[in-house]
């Protein structure tokens, strides 16, 4: 089975909720959306205190080309636009609404659970609906879809790579969206070739999800059309499978240069949540409203996979779940590997969101930190191939164009070198922090 | 006894001749050096703290001596005394400044502003930011890991654990400004020392807006403007709901403070007015 060549780890699985079906949350009382929910420019409100709006109505349109508008995910009445707080307590802005009870979906949306296959547009006009629909990357980057699809004039793209491989321990909304929604994964990567205009495509699929690769094989035969296009690549466990330079070394062998993008080499990748959401917004003129989210825990007995509508706060999501945890110490956005962790719960669910995780104490206490003792584990597994104690060692002196010349800038924040290190070196918050500074002197320069 | 008696003539001889070689390359490639630039390194302090914006005392000697008007170049250690050294060894004339010292924005002890989270991962300020906004509703106070301690080369502050916050020593502080480098919540600032030390200041760097700065911390700035109106002398500005005081401008007059809901506003080396019990 395929795999990328160097480094990587096997934390263990711990999929809690693979066999939990798809709950749909209810809407919110008051939801909030956060103007900065993407990579760019943030959003701008084109909105008023006191105006009515429906479901799916634009509130916030795109800042700029690297950007995405904000669609409402309730109907109801734009309360206030002011300060929100997030997650990690900083405070940004975002547009308040009171929610109706009932739902008035926006002009032009059709809600329908049908597979609905054919399409008659064209490239163009595909990606101005997932530019309008304010579809962003769904693996947790947040990197607004519609400039990944029209790539550098430089780059021949020849590839499509549909990111499935969930390599995090916990996750499973990704699974079990493939099980539960095959046909229209399916058609979102057709969509997505289209709007390149290639003709093949890929999904990486971790080998812990046989069934789901077995179950898109066969989906993708009934939709006769597809099967030889787009092909279902198991992949050898190995986190991290999901990061995309990873990912296109695994199924096509090419490799990255550092600093470049996937298109450089030809291939764009997409998360398989983000083929979904293309699949609705083209079809049906759905934008992005609602995403999957796995919210799990060791000793959380409701847990499960839902849908939830954006702008959700956090903890309603967790009072439906039967709340957090009494013996939670840690609430985490995200896996447990690259997860943020939260320290403020009441917050809304984002275009950022992707899962949210209550540790226990035992799991997450901090060893106590001891010498390096010069093994190599952390350069053995760092999957970028660098030098993670060296790294941490600089970044603690401060010689940030030592940390430049040591490709710091190249680490995808992975963590696999915390996760081995025998000595329990928090590696990770050093190289974290100097890819900051470094990241800030690199862009003063420009 | 041969050996030894052979191998100290060869090692001799080898020394002598290396040092003749290096006496000769000495003198022909000798530097010139200004001599007042040694003098002016002897007239600092020599901790080579890097306050005055170059890499150490020797550095800011010859900056000295290479510039026309000593102007920016202030050594905020030695402070007056190494300064009008300097000017004596140039022949120029330097502008007598005040003394300054570092003072804590921020007044959120453990006691006023409640923990929200626990952080358990490195100690430090910056890596802390670079994670999140701070184990309180507070997005702008004191973290209290210390980095402006560890940068202080003076032994000036030490993290209270009391308080979880950073206190300056006054008289160790020299105002070389390290700490406000290190700060990463930027709430470190250099001030007037005042006379006889005295100095109001507000101690809050909280910029939310009331309810919510309150809520976070009961020592908080709220942006009431209060301070604002109260004071004669124009010397407090609000903006983004924090107040601040110009130093050039405030004349310690204390009605700031009395008019402070929150008692964010700190005047410190006050006399204590004693209060009469029996009115």
């Amino acid at each position: 089975m395929k795999t990328f060549k160097i480094g990587g780890v096997h934390p263990q699985d711990k999929k809690l909720t693979a066999q939990k079906p798809i709950i749909t949350l209810a809407a919110p009382k008051e939801a909030i959306f956060p103007l900065e929910q993407h990579i760019g420019a943030p959003a701008k409100p084109i909105v008023n205190v006191g105006d009515r709006v429906k479901t799916g109505q634009m509130i916030a349109e795109a800042g700029g080309f690297v950007s995405a508008p904000v669609h409402s995910s309730v109907t109801g009445t734009v309360s206030k636009i002011a300060e929100y707080t997030d997650p990690q307590g900083f405070s940004k802005q975002a547009i308040y609404i009171k929610a109706e009870e009932n739902d008035e979906w926006a002009d032009g949306i059709i809600i329908s659970d049908k597979l609905e296959t054919k399409t008659s547009l064209d490239a163009k006009e595909i990606i101005k609906k997932i530019s309008d629909a304010g579809i962003v990357g769904l693996g947790g980057a947040c990197f607004p879809t519609h400039v990944k699809l029209t790539p550098p004039a430089d780059c021949k793209i020849d590839s499509l790579i549909i990111n499935a491989v969930e390599c995090e321990p916990y996750l499973t909304h990704n699974h079990r969206l493939m099980l539960e929604k095959a046909g229209e994964v399916i058609i979102g990567t057709r969509l997505l070739m289209k709007a390149l205009g290639i003709e093949k495509a890929y999904i990486g699929i971790e080998s812990n999800k046989m069934d789901a690769v077995n179950h898109l094989r066969e989906t993708a035969e009934k939709l006769s059309d597809f099967v030889h296009i787009i092909e279902i690549v198991p992949l050898k466990m190995k986190y991290p499978q999901g990061s995309e330079k990873h990912l296109i070394e695994a199924i096509t062998g090419r490799e990255v240069k550092s600093g470049a993008i996937p298109a450089s080499v030809g291939v764009v990748v997409q998360n398989v949540g983000t083929a979904f959401a293309v699949y609705e917004a083209v079809q049906f003129n759905k934008p992005l409203i609602d995403l999957f989210m796995t919210v799990t825990g060791s000793s959380m007995t409701e847990g499960g996979n839902f849908r939830v509508r954006m702008g959700t706060s956090m903890k309603e999501v967790l009072d439906m779940v039967g709340g957090i945890p009494a013996d939670a110490e840690k609430v985490i956005g995200g896996g447990p590997m690259m997860g943020r962790c939260i320290s403020n719960i009441d917050t809304p669910i984002t275009k950022r969101s992707s899962a949210i995780l209550c540790l226990e104490k035992q799991k997450t206490v901090r060893e106590d930190v001891l010498d390096c003792i010069r093994c190599g584990k952390c350069m053995g597994t760092c999957p970028m191939g660098l030098e993670p104690y060296l790294l941490a060692k600089l970044t603690e002196i401060e010689d940030w164009s030592e940390l430049e010349e040591h490709y710091i800038m190249d680490c995808i924040e992975c963590g696999c070198c915390t996760f081995t290190c025998p000595s329990h070196r928090p590696l990770l918050d050093y190289v974290r922090y100097g890819k900051f500074k470094v990241g800030t002197i690199i862009r003063n320069r420009k | 006894m041969n050996i030894i008696v052979v191998s100290l003539i060869v090692l001799g001889t080898i020394g002598i001749i290396a040092a003749v070689i290096l006496f000769f390359v000495a003198k022909k490639f000798y530097v010139e050096e200004d001599p007042r630039i040694a003098e002016i390194e002897n007239a600092l302090p020599g901790a080579n703290c890097g306050g005055c914006g170059f890499a150490g005392c020797k550095n800011f000697a010859s900056a000295c001596v290479s510039a026309t008007e000593l102007g920016d170049l202030r050594c905020p250690v030695g402070g007056n005394n190494a300064m009008n050294a300097i000017a004596e060894i140039l022949g120029v004339t330097v502008a007598e400044t005040k003394p300054k010292v570092a003072v804590l924005r921020c007044a959120g002890t453990c006691a006023v502003r409640p923990r929200t989270s626990h952080y358990n991962g490195v100690s430090s300020c910056a890596i802390a930011t670079a994670t999140f906004a701070g184990e309180t509703g507070c997005s702008f106070g004191c973290l209290g890991y210390g980095d402006c301690a560890k940068a202080c080369t003076f032994g000036a502050i030490t993290v209270n654990p009391e308080t979880g916050l950073a206190e300056v020593d006054e008289d160790k502080c020299t105002a070389c400004g390290a700490c406000v480098k290190a700060c990463p919540k930027g709430i470190l600032e250099l001030r007037f020392k005042g006379s006889k030390s005295r100095r109001i200041y507000v101690s809050c760097a909280n910029k939310d807006k009331g309810a919510k700065a309150r809520k976070a911390c009961s020592a908080a700035c709220i942006g009431c403007g209060k301070c604002v109106k109260e004071c004669p002398f124009g010397a407090i500005t609000l903006e983004n709901n924090l107040a601040y005081i110009d130093y050039n401008l405030c004349r310690l007059c204390k009605k700031c403070v009395a008019v402070c809901p929150t008692g964010s506003i700190q005047a410190l080396n006050f006399p204590v007015i004693k209060k009469d019990e029996n009115i």
